[in-house]
């Protein structure tokens, strides 16, 4: 389970303070599908980061998994991400040098993982997605679609909490687009919490939960 | 699907140990490294060139000077530590003065009734010739007066023919045992043993050719004549009193210290010298010249040493640079990893490697180039010893390298582990 309370943040540039969040509340349950949504400047990418545990909040407390993440250090905070975060971005963010099967096991390396196991899970995640036949090919081998797979694959392997997904078909044509929204949705079907951060309407209303950030704030929370 | 992530979950491993942990990161950072290393041949070479003519310089160097030395060593080798020499010194304002200090042929009586644990006293008188003649054939060299021992004590021993035998002391035949660039010169057979020479007015049998012992720093060692020792003597009486070397083995090698000082005792009191007055004699050990030859090149290599140290520090500098470059080109696959859950001693340690493959692939590839540079010299310059490379140097270079890639890798590695992930993620 994942929950929010008085989550606030708020940025310091030339010694002024923007709030980018201001006391957000949100509770995710396991095996939710939800879409965080809202215009660019609602503090949606802020909200992504804190969710990622990739930044901290301001003030406000989130436990991800039992876990309170507010007040960890860098280090601590790596370790939450690489134990139940799965990350998907919209620019995919693979190894160019590695193959997709490297790209796959690469977070298990810094779980302490031996190099045959991880080649074991990353085969099973690539499984998952769809690319079994595609473990040996470096990312500039593949089409965006099957990058993207493998990304998902990576996010997979650890086996995280939560999936994490920004704009993940931002950069898609619209059937490959649809393929990877039909992947998401398979692996909500198995089990897997999912929160997509989009912009794209058409996005969120696949999503069974959808959550409009509105300057810094949650302006509409819908299910159905 | 029935919760195939919950099984798939119980299957995962937990963390393991501290160890296991930091050998597959190191395992990884290493794959990583030559990855970074053969994505980028041409640059990394460059960077690495520093490092190369460095490590290149230091064990061309080496190899040569221990080369040398080691050729040396083993000329020596035969004389052995424990020998001592007695010979007569003269200090260089008397000498002005006109006077000469002389050791005499009671001296070696004095050796011989007074000093204990020493064995193969042997008195080496110069002949006051240096030339000899074969038919219309001249050669020079340096002759000596010596007795049977001195083949024990030189560990020198004839080719062809004898030595100097007791016999011929005692009945001061004139015979002469040759070196053999003195029978080369007088273009005597390989077994002369039987042909007469000339020194003098004089006529000598030749009965025995010594092993020849080459060169040592273009001194031809075989340049010698040896006659028995009364031969010498009586040879020389009609001119001045001879000065007598006297070469003896140190029986006990630990007790050298104790014979020299017992020796000196003896023949001071034998020359009459007074107590707050110098000796007029110097015992020898006869690997002082090779002591002092080792004190030379280890002075030589100190300074190529320090010379090299200065080129590696500039190669470091040159790897430093190029990995602070390399931080900056990558800094979004650091935000990845960092995003996947790398701690910052992870990256830290991905770039120290990678710092320290670069300049240990130099050293390696510096010491292969110094090596064959040792051995293209060596071959250029005549009579110049095979070169040696020593094991220390060669784990010296690599550790060296090693050391300059982590100290140079600390400031690019530290840079890189400090990015946040999202900064990092962000980079264009």
């Amino acid at each position: 389970m994942i929950e929010l309370a008085g989550i606030t943040k708020v940025y310091q540039l030339g010694g002024i303070a923007y709030p980018a969040l201001s006391d957000i509340n949100l509770t995710i349950a396991r095996n939710e599908f939800l879409a965080l949504t809202g215009a660019s400047g609602s503090g949606k990418s802020t909200m992504m980061n804190i969710l990622g545990c990739l930044d901290l909040p301001t003030s406000g407390r989130y436990t991800l998994d039992d876990e309170e993440v507010a007040g960890l250090d860098e280090d601590q905070l790596a370790s939450v991400r690489n134990r139940k975060v799965g990350f998907v971005f919209q620019n995919f963010y693979l190894m160019p040098r590695m193959t997709a099967i490297d790209n796959v096991a690469q977070p298990l390396i810094y779980r302490g993982i031996g190099p045959a196991q991880r080649r074991a899970y990353a085969e099973k995640a690539l499984g998952r997605v769809g690319l079994g036949d595609r473990m040996r090919h470096r990312p500039n081998e593949m089409s965006g679609g099957q990058r993207q797979r493998v990304a998902v694959a990576r996010a997979l392997v650890g086996h995280p909490e939560l999936l994490l997904a920004d704009e993940p078909t931002g950069n898609l044509d619209s059937r490959t687009a649809g393929e990877i929204l039909d992947l998401f949705a398979q692996l909500h079907a198995e089990g897997q919490t999912v929160v997509i951060v989009t912009h794209d309407p058409s996005i969120a209303a696949r999503c069974h939960r959808r959550v409009r950030l509105h300057d810094g704030r949650i302006a509409e929370d819908v299910s159905g | 699907m029935a919760e195939p992530n919950t099984e798939a979950l119980s299957e995962l491993p937990e963390d393991v140990g501290g160890s296991r942990k930091l050998l597959y990161a190191i395992q990884e950072c290493l794959r990583s490294a030559m990855s970074a290393i053969r994505s980028h041949r041409l640059r990394s070479f460059l960077t690495m060139l520093g490092i190369i003519i460095g490590v290149a310089s230091v064990i061309c160097v080496i190899a040569m000077v221990q080369g040398l030395t080691k050729s040396i060593t083993d000329q020596f080798a035969g004389l052995g530590a424990s020998t001592l020499t007695l010979e007569a010194y003269t200090p260089i304002e008397d000498m002005l003065r006109g006077k000469q200090n002389r050791l005499r042929v009671e001296d070696l009586h004095e050796l011989q009734a007074r000093v204990d644990g020493i064995s193969h006293i042997t008195p080496v008188v110069p002949v006051p010739t240096s030339s000899v003649t074969y038919g219309s054939q001249q050669a020079a060299g340096q002759f000596f007066g010596t007795t049977e021992s001195l083949m024990d004590v030189q560990q020198l021993f004839p080719a062809s023919g004898r030595f100097l035998t007791k016999s011929d002391d005692d009945s001061r035949r004139r015979v002469v045992v040759l070196g053999d660039r003195i029978r080369k010169d007088l273009e005597l057979p390989d077994h002369p043993e039987g042909q007469f020479v000339q020194i003098g007015r004089e006529w000598f049998k030749v009965v025995g050719v010594m092993e020849s012992r080459g060169n040592i720093m273009g001194q031809n060692l075989d340049q010698f004549l040896l006659m028995p020792y009364q031969t010498a003597l009586s040879y020389s009486s009609d001119q001045v009193r001879p000065n007598i070397q006297i070469t003896f083995v140190v029986d006990d090698q630990d007790s050298v210290e104790t014979v020299r000082q017992q020796v000196g005792a003896v023949i001071r009191r034998a020359h009459g010298i007074d107590k707050d007055k110098p000796d007029d004699f110097r015992v020898q050990a006869s690997d002082s010249f090779l002591k002092t030859f080792s004190t030379i090149m280890s002075t030589i290599t100190a300074v190529v040493a320090g010379i090299v140290g200065i080129s590696l520090l500039v190669g470091g500098i040159g790897i430093m640079n190029i990995m602070l470059v390399s931080v900056t080109e990558r800094t979004r696959e650091i935000g990845i990893a960092k995003a996947l859950g790398a701690p910052r001693r992870f990256i830290l340690l991905q770039f120290l490697i990678e710092a320290m493959v670069l300049a240990v692939i130099g050293g390696i590839i510096g010491m292969l180039i110094g090596f064959a540079l040792a051995y293209g010299v060596s071959a250029l310059i005549p009579n110049f010893p095979a070169p040696t490379v020593p094991w220390w140097a060669v784990a010296g270079s690599t550790l060296f390298s090693m050391f300059i890639g982590m100290i140079f890798g600390i400031l690019p590695a530290s840079k890189a582990a400090n990015l946040t992930p999202i900064d990092a993620l962000r980079y264009e």
